[in-house]
């Protein structure tokens, strides 16, 4: 990014609108659509002004099919546009897994490179909201597990806009997790305090235009000594919270892209720290923590001064009363973090 | 719950669908209601879509039991078009003959014949553009062939060998050609139905010309995607020409499980909104009119239509399935609609431009066509016989770009195959 673009505060909505805008002016095959993106905006307000914008045929409502709206766009893509689909919840975005599965993923591979999909699926995910059981899912590992599909999810507003501008202009397709919690301000795990909104953080400073932030790489929110942390989405600020709060020195790694994945800001890091706790609010049997956690002890085995903690949800659908019981919050993370200093 | 108060309901009975002939039955077809040829009204292109509705209930015919076409659908094609669709037909025919022996001779894994459904390719494949974007199953192979698409290459694809254009990433007749605009082929039934619909509304979007045709079968109506499509391309009047062949046949389960007992699969457009045509599949003539009618209509913004086409899957489903353990052979040969080649020959004879002597020379000459085609190929290889793709390949092609995870297990399977034959070089692969 330029360093010497001006900068404006927006948070994790209007920065990811700011990304479409941007990208829209730039390229005349970008296409914005979903259920409630058009005339209305979204219903998280992401797509607002866009159809008024960019007009109907750019930016426009769909019939309620996740099924429909993915292998539309992967036909689209086939023509030559760059469809922006977007899935109103993460949790509804099953129906179109066949699409995004067979097809989407297996698109490039399969046709020798004749035809792609060029496809950014964009969908608020993740908990923390009072979503209960269809509004809160962290359904990532599904999309890690898929070869030819690329997993982004940023913690910022900052990151939103220049993860979202290099997700559009990749041209494998991008799952775009979009963690709703944080949309308004960065959430660190506190319920019962208020939030601080984006405009009071550093990293709501949004670069004005256009800038990107490469795919697979991710970012060391702070650098320390005592254990790694990995986290991605609302989890980062939780964590980044729990051990300020404690006064570890820990260094905390948002991975922003699950795959690819930058395994060498992680190997670096847990060479030096000997010490490894991954969060993510996805159910814990078969999350990507798993991976995280084989990879770390293939890859540090002889770096490792301790077991490496998971803090996940647990393996349960996500409860609506019993949200933060279930939520991976500052008791279950202080808990992992005495564990590894104790080691 | 109280019991006594029911007693007088009948029990409930769950109805499952059975067909007709199993293997044994004698064939008795006069429950088909085949309309006269030439009796079916033909609407301007331009028409609303519920005035098709009578069309989705009827049959659209062209050819007549004397071989003469007839009525309004008569597309009036000049005798040299109509040998060339026979010719088309014909080569399909003999493709799929020598493709279904090599699969027998161990040369490759699986084949899928069409036959007696040429028709429904190769017209369809006549009355379009050539660049319209067609979106077929994996019973379309006469869409390649009468596009011109090189014969070789297609052999290439399906014995694996070191000229396969998709480097033996995908099963035998899974064929992608760009540049014949035929959209990659999956295994995943239905999923091309709102792939097209998207390339059309695409088409829409840029405002270009071109339009997108569509292919399954009646069993895959059943899936969600074909539902999504048809509501996409009512809701956005996408160009897109949607076809339904319906050969009676999913496997081993016949048309009765994809709701052919209630309605026709034509008829299911009008709910949508969207015009529906019921064909004769193996009259050749008016699958060609009926597509041509849809393209012209997609072409001139009246939006979608949806062509069932009424045939029958005269073989196996592939060659891993023996259909005699589910049907009667008799239902092939007693098909009220007949073969649409032989139909197409012997209207071209009728109108004395065809002759029996000239038909065997045209079959003689085809064969001998595909098996130079099959012998090129298998100068290329056959599956199995040595290694043809680099082993890089297998990685190449997931992403744009290969992850350090895929180069890592690139490396990996290099390896193994260097612990094994210690002498081997990728590059010799």
């Amino acid at each position: 990014m330029s360093e010497t673009a001006s900068m404006k505060k927006l948070n994790m909505i209007e920065a990811i609108n700011d990304a479409l805008d941007v990208m829209m002016a730039r390229d005349s095959n970008i296409v914005v659509m979903g259920e409630d993106v058009g005339y209305f905006g979204g219903v998280f307000r992401a797509t607002a002004g866009l159809q008024k914008k960019y007009g109907r045929t750019r930016v426009f409502d769909t019939p309620i099919s996740e099924c429909g709206i993915i292998g539309v766009a992967v036909g689209m893509g086939a023509y030559g546009l760059r469809p922006v689909p977007e899935i109103q919840f993460a949790d509804y975005i099953y129906p179109g897994l066949d699409q995004l599965v067979s097809e989407a993923a297996r698109l490039r591979y399969r046709s020798a490179g004749e035809f792609t999909a060029p496809i950014t699926v964009r969908s608020p995910f993740g908990g923390g909201i009072f979503g209960g059981q269809t509004h809160s899912q962290s359904p990532e590992a599904l999309f890690t597990h898929v070869s030819g599909i690329k997993t982004v999810i940023p913690a910022t507003p900052h990151d939103a806009k220049g993860l979202l501008i290099a997700a559009i202009e990749d041209n494998d397709p991008v799952i775009f997790f979009e963690p709703k919690r944080i949309y308004n301000g960065p959430f660190n795990g506190y319920y019962d305090k208020p939030v601080e909104p984006w405009s009071r953080h550093k990293d709501g400073a949004v670069p004005e235009g256009y800038y990107r932030i490469p795919l697979g790489k991710a970012r060391v929110v702070r650098e320390g000594e005592a254990m790694t942390v990995l986290a991605y989405g609302t989890m980062v600020h939780v964590a980044e919270a729990v051990l300020a709060e404690k006064g570890v020195d820990a260094e905390i790694i948002d991975l922003r892209t699950l795959v690819p994945l930058d395994i060498e800001t992680i190997k670096a890091s847990i060479e030096k720290t000997g010490k490894c706790m991954i969060v993510h609010e996805a159910t814990r049997t078969g999350g990507f923590g798993a991976e995280l956690s084989a990879l770390v002890q293939e890859r540090c085995f002889y770096h490792l001064e301790a077991p490496i903690e998971r803090v996940t949800g647990f393996d349960t659908p996500y409860p609506h009363s019993l949200e933060w019981a279930y939520f991976p919050g500052p008791v279950r993370i202080g808990e992992a973090v005495d564990r590894l200093l104790k080691a | 719950m109280n019991e006594a108060s029911r007693s007088n309901l009948p029990p409930l009975q769950l109805h499952v669908p059975e067909p007709k002939f199993r293997p044994g039955d004698a064939v008795d077809y006069s429950h088909l209601v085949i309309p006269a040829a030439g009796a079916q009204a033909r609407p301007d292109e331009s028409c609303g879509a519920s005035e098709t509705h009578p069309l989705c209930l009827d049959l659209v015919r062209v050819l007549g039991e004397d071989h003469r076409a007839v009525g309004p659908w008569d597309p009036k094609l000049d005798p040299e078009s109509l040998r060339r669709m026979l010719r088309l037909m014909a080569l399909t025919r003999a493709f799929d003959d020598r493709m279904y022996r090599g699969q027998r001779q161990g040369k490759t894994s699986f084949y899928m014949k069409c036959t007696g459904e040429e028709a429904t390719s190769i017209a369809p494949a006549m009355a379009l553009a050539s660049d319209d974007m067609v979106f077929p199953s994996y019973r379309q192979q006469g869409i390649l062939i009468a596009r011109g698409y090189p014969m070789v290459d297609m052999i290439n694809q399906i014995y694996s060998n070191k000229a396969d254009k998709l480097k033996g990433r995908q099963l035998p007749i899974m064929y992608s050609a760009r540049e014949a605009s035929f959209f990659s082929i999956s295994g995943n039934l239905a999923t091309q139905y709102p792939q097209a619909v998207g390339w059309a509304m695409a088409s829409a979007i840029k405002g270009d010309t071109r339009i997108a045709a569509a292919w399954l079968g009646e069993g895959s109506t059943a899936e969600g995607d074909f539902h999504s499509a048809m509501t996409f391309a009512a809701v956005y009047n996408a160009p897109v020409v949607f076809n339904v062949v319906n050969n009676q046949w999913a496997i081993s389960s016949f048309s009765g499980f994809a709701g052919a007992e209630r309605t026709t699969f034509a008829a299911r457009a009008i709910g949508y909104g969207i015009a529906g045509l019921r064909v004769d599949g193996n009259d050749p003539l008016a699958v060609y009119a009926a597509t041509r009618w849809a393209a012209n209509r997609a072409r001139a913004n009246g939006g979608p239509t949806l062509i069932e086409h009424f045939t029958y899957r005269a073989e196996g489903h592939s060659t891993s399935d023996d259909p005699g353990q589910y049907r009667s052979v008799q239902e092939r040969t007693e098909w009220p609609l007949g073969d649409p080649i032989a139909r197409l020959a012997a209207h071209l004879e009728a109108l004395g431009e065809w002759t029996p002597e000239a038909h065997a020379a045209m079959d003689l000459e085809l064969a001998e066509q595909v098996k130079a085609a099959a012998k090129a190929a298998e100068a290329n290889g056959v599956l199995g016989h040595g290694l043809h793709h680099p082993f890089r390949t297998l990685f190449e092609d997931v992403f744009e770009e290969l992850p350090w995870h895929l180069k890592e297990q690139s490396e990996q399977a290099i390896r193994e195959r260097r612990i094994k034959w210690p002498e081997w070089k990728e590059e010799d692969s």
